[in-house]
């Protein structure tokens, strides 16, 4: 089984990124319904192993895209919980300067790409920062993620033609939670196994167990090793579930409680935990630390976040053009 | 000084800041092994190769959206579009993704690329081949919209667009590819946002731009046969609009006619006739005019072509209603 090739340090840096994921949206779901955070919010819970089993996998000089469910991502990145939090207030001193939001978290420094608003409008942007490695001639990967609805766009069958035509160095991940906003993927399609998208251009592809990081890292791992070794694109399809609803303004009435139980009962947090103790890995003690560092961290983060400026108004017409003195039209 | 066409001048601005500049790629339906569908990019595969010189599948939201990517991680593509007209499938990467980045990432993620190729009507090809988009573009904050209108002004602000760190979309004309003009050989720049006065005058001011400066200049000439001193503007770019030199020379004339190739409702003859009312509104000795197309898609029939696009012999019309003769 897959999970001996896994070291304890995996195991003890995936509880802990996906916790540190966890409690931090745990925390911003409180902050939005205290106003404190504004706009659309979408919450990863239920789905960390994904981005958790991404990040073992890849080199830290590996880029990363997704769309607008982007907290963990960003912090997976290695963006700190403190830039997260203050870009989710607004604040002067966000990841994105307060301009972006929740939806558009970006770290240059991070080579995280960016959250993006347009379902599927990610899926090309990711090809492109795979053909500009490919282009200078690196051997970095890029990994686009995106949702079970951006793949009915028709920005991925376009992309998905380019990429494997020009063999680009990206792992297109389709997190499939089963929900595109309230419409189940059976709703949106006669092809249930998404990843088969994939056969019609002759692009590598799997359905992924996306509950486990043990799973995500093996996949992601293979499909990066291609791509590095100049043989193109691979589509996974890992199969996740959020718990929440698509934002924080969905109650999500078009599912059953059982089946949000059945999958809670599948935690990656909790399934990650058990492998800890049963390895003995860590102990009670270790993991109530980590519990207590993490809560820390992500209150440290609001305070952080709650003592910062909001940017200057007259910062609204810097960062449009890079040219210094755009002569914007002001009446 | 030599003479060469509108289409060698774009050529000679790629090839050159392609030689200066290795992150600079050309991508786009037909570009490379067809050398252009309207013959720009002829002979550049043979001197950059394919790596440079891309030839795409008919996928323009897809390559577009590549081509920004490519721009966020380092490179600085241009992007050929086999007219503008197709640009409204890709429309979702230029105005989501290329202008709003380097805004929505607090200024981490410029980009530097150019969308270019033709714009407006080229004859009778009918409403979805005969459309102006200059004015939807121009309304987009986070970019640049360039408009030439000669094979001068063509080669240098293509090379400013290049060179420029923001998203550039500069419009060209089917009809203009094969104009002929005076480009000198040694290297030189036209900065963007910045208009021209082709020709002084101080009866009345016509502005316009790309194509039609041609039916403005006709005008101009014509009525100076009957004494009438015209002051014509080449806008060269309507975003940044160049507001300063039109404000000045109404002040000057008191009277402004903008011609345009565009639909009436919010084109760039409005905003200018908006900046004019409120800057120059004492000056103006006659209500502003505007000739653009006619407020319908562009049928094929010759009849509809001569119906839908300002000409010489309305613009003359218009200046003498402003001079009330």
């Amino acid at each position: 089984m897959a999970q001996n090739k896994f070291t304890k340090e995996n195991y003890l840096n995936w509880y802990k990124q996906m916790l540190l994921m966890r409690r931090f949206e745990e925390k911003s779901a409180q902050l939005y319904g205290q106003q404190k955070i504004k706009g659309f919010c979408h919450l990863y819970i239920g789905q960390e192993a994904v981005v958790a089993g991404t990040m073992s996998a890849l080199r830290k000089d590996d880029r990363i895209i997704t769309a607008y469910r982007d907290h963990a991502h960003a912090l997976a990145c290695g963006i700190s919980a403190n830039a997260v939090m203050a870009e989710l207030f607004g604040k002067a001193t966000g990841c994105s300067k307060g301009k972006g939001g929740s939806m558009h978290m970006f770290s240059k420094a991070h080579n995280f790409f960016g959250g993006h608003g347009i379902v599927g409008g990610q899926i090309p942007l990711g090809a492109g920062i795979a053909m500009a490695d490919q282009y200078r001639g690196g051997d970095q990967v890029t990994v686009c993620y995106m949702g079970d609805g951006a793949v009915r766009q028709g920005a991925l069958h376009e992309t998905f033609n380019m990429a494997m035509l020009w063999k680009l160095p990206v792992i297109f991940v389709c997190e499939n939670n089963g929900y595109a906003m309230g419409t189940s993927v059976e709703r949106t399609t006669n092809v249930m196994d998404i990843h088969k998208i994939g056969e019609a251009y002759e692009m590598p592809n799997a359905a992924v167990d996306g509950m486990q990081p043990e799973t995500v890292h093996e996949a992601i791992a293979a499909a990066a090793e291609r791509a590095r070794k100049g043989d193109g694109p691979t589509f996974l399809e890992i199969r996740t579930y959020r718990y929440r609803g698509h934002s924080m303004s969905d109650p999500a009435k078009y599912r059953t409680k059982e089946e949000v139980e059945a999958y809670k009962k599948k935690d990656p947090l909790e399934i990650v935990k058990q492998t800890i103790l049963d390895k003995k890995y860590a102990n009670e003690k270790w993991l109530d630390e980590v519990e207590a560092e993490i809560e820390n961290e992500v209150n440290e983060s609001v305070t952080f976040a709650e003592n910062s400026p909001y940017p200057e108004a007259q910062a609204l017409f810097e960062d449009v053009y890079s040219e210094p003195n755009y002569p914007f039209i002001t009446e | 000084m030599r003479v060469i066409q509108f289409r060698e001048a774009l050529r000679e601005a790629l090839s050159e800041e392609m030689r200066k500049d290795p992150n600079i790629f050309l991508m786009g339906e037909e570009v490379a092994e067809y050398n252009g569908a309207y013959k720009v990019s002829q002979g550049m595969l043979d001197e950059f190769g394919a790596k440079r010189v891309i030839d795409t599948p008919i996928a323009e939201l897809g390559f577009a959206g590549i081509a920004v990517g490519a721009a966020m991680n380092g490179l600085r593509p241009v992007v050929e579009f086999m007219t503008f007209n197709f640009s409204l499938v890709a429309i979702d990467q230029v105005i989501n993704a290329a202008a709003k980045m380097y805004q929505m990432s607090g200024g981490q993620f410029n980009i530097p690329m150019v969308f270019r190729g033709p714009t407006g009507s080229a004859g009778q090809l009918a409403a979805q081949h005969s459309q102006a988009f200059e004015n939807w573009y121009a309304n987009c904050p986070g970019l640049k919209v360039v408009v030439p209108s000669n094979p001068y002004d063509a080669k240098g602000l293509l090379k400013s667009a290049i060179r420029d760190n923001d998203p550039v979309i500069f419009m060209e004309s089917e009809q203009m590819y094969g104009d002929k003009g005076e480009v000198p050989e040694e290297e030189y720049m036209i900065p963007i946002g910045v208009a021209d006065i082709k020709k002084s005058g101080t009866d009345v001011t016509i502005v316009s731009f790309g194509k039609i400066m041609k039916v403005a200049l006709a005008a101009a000439d014509e009525l100076a046969k009957e004494d009438i001193s015209c002051e014509v503007i080449d806008l060269r770019t309507v975003r940044p609009i160049d507001y300063a030199t039109v404000i000045a020379s109404v002040k000057k004339t008191n009277r402004l006619v903008v011609v345009e190739e565009a639909w009436p409702l919010a084109s760039i003859s409005t905003e200018i006739t908006y900046m004019i009312q409120k800057n120059a509104f004492d000056y103006l000795d006659a209500p502003v005019r505007r000739i653009t197309t006619a407020d319908t898609p562009l049928g094929y029939a010759p009849t509809f072509v001569q119906e839908f696009l300002p000409s010489t012999e309305k613009v003359v019309k218009a200046v003498k209603e402003v001079l009330y003769r």
